[in-house]
């Protein structure tokens, strides 16, 4: 007896990944990459709602939308990997700890 | 619909449980692989809810393009001297705590929302009226995508543009000792400056 899948349920996976996502920036402080895969989660998870919605309220809106953060995510990740390149470059490290030199 | 059901428990699962390996596996590539899957997973979801266009997408995009790029990063930097483990726990208590309360937060908002009446009669794009039309999920979009919403259209290509200039300029270094053209200097050679006519005797070289 299986229930028979609605919003809820895609809101409830959204939550989950987005809840990793947050969680993988407080794990891997060593690695920047992976906070920003962790980034790239958390925005799939916003997709994944933003399609539930839109499939179960019959707008298709939602959809374009979805484009458009996808947009964004595939600019924040080439300029985020850019930068992580350039720093692994400048100091042979890509630990959060190690990105300081701002500080005064 | 049991298909359906079925396939959905499975997308969400194995989504899930990726998303978990890519935050929590020690080797970088495994975690770039792992968001693959999640990727192909979330690809199979937007399938089930009828956005097949946004499927897609994101297998093109994402897997194709996003991932390939932290692929190809991951594997340039010389990682394996790096030592990612240590001292993880320092930030294990906070996280956990801060990931309960978010969860906790939207299983929240998640129970207690609920949709206006009146919100049925104002959908800006009705799904329903594109299918009676005959028109597939991928016509639908491409029919309000670029007329109602061209100018967010233009931007985003704007916002693609400004990101491709920012990620060469960054990562951008120009090396000593390579030769290239230099077409001012080509351009100003005159003959004087360029030709030397040189007598040479009978039966001598130069």
């Amino acid at each position: 007896m299986m229930m028979a899948v609605g919003l809820s349920h895609y809101l409830t996976v959204a939550a989950i990944l987005f809840t990793l996502g947050v969680f993988g920036i407080f794990l891997n402080r060593k690695n920047v990459i992976i906070i920003l895969m962790s980034v790239e989660l958390m925005l799939l998870a916003v997709n994944i709602n933003l399609v539930a919605f839109s499939a179960f309220l019959g707008d298709l809106v939602g959809q374009v939308f979805t484009m458009f953060v996808l947009t964004v995510a595939a600019a924040e990740a080439a300029i985020g990997l850019a930068i992580v390149v350039v720093f692994f470059r400048n100091r042979g490290s890509i630990e959060v700890e190690d990105i300081n030199q701002m500080k005064g | 619909m049991i298909i359906a059901t079925f396939a959905f428990y499975l997308f969400a699962v194995v989504a899930v449980i990726s998303g978990l390996l890519v935050i929590t596996a020690k080797n970088p590539v495994h975690s770039v692989l792992w968001l693959i899957l999640a990727f192909f997973n979330a690809a199979g979801l937007f399938v089930l809810l009828g956005a097949e266009f946004l499927a897609m997408l994101l297998v093109v995009v994402y897997v194709g393009a996003v991932a390939v790029l932290f692929l190809f990063v991951v594997m340039m930097l010389d990682l394996n001297t790096l030592n990612f483990r240590e001292g993880y726990q320092q930030y294990m208590p906070l996280g956990l705590a801060i990931g309960l309360v978010l969860l906790v937060e939207l299983a929240t908002v998640g129970a207690g929302w609920a949709l206006l009446p009146e919100v049925e009669g104002q959908l800006a794009a009705p799904i329903a009226a594109a299918e009676a039309a005959g028109l597939s999920n991928t016509e639908a979009l491409g029919h309000i995508l670029y007329t109602d919403y061209v100018y967010f259209f233009q931007a985003a290509g704007i916002i693609l543009l400004v990101a491709m200039v920012g990620a060469i300029m960054l990562t951008h270094r120009s090396r000593e000792g390579v030769r290239k053209q230099k077409i001012g200097r080509q351009l100003a050679r005159d003959p004087a400056a360029s030709v030397e006519v040189k007598k040479v005797e009978t039966g001598r070289g130069i």
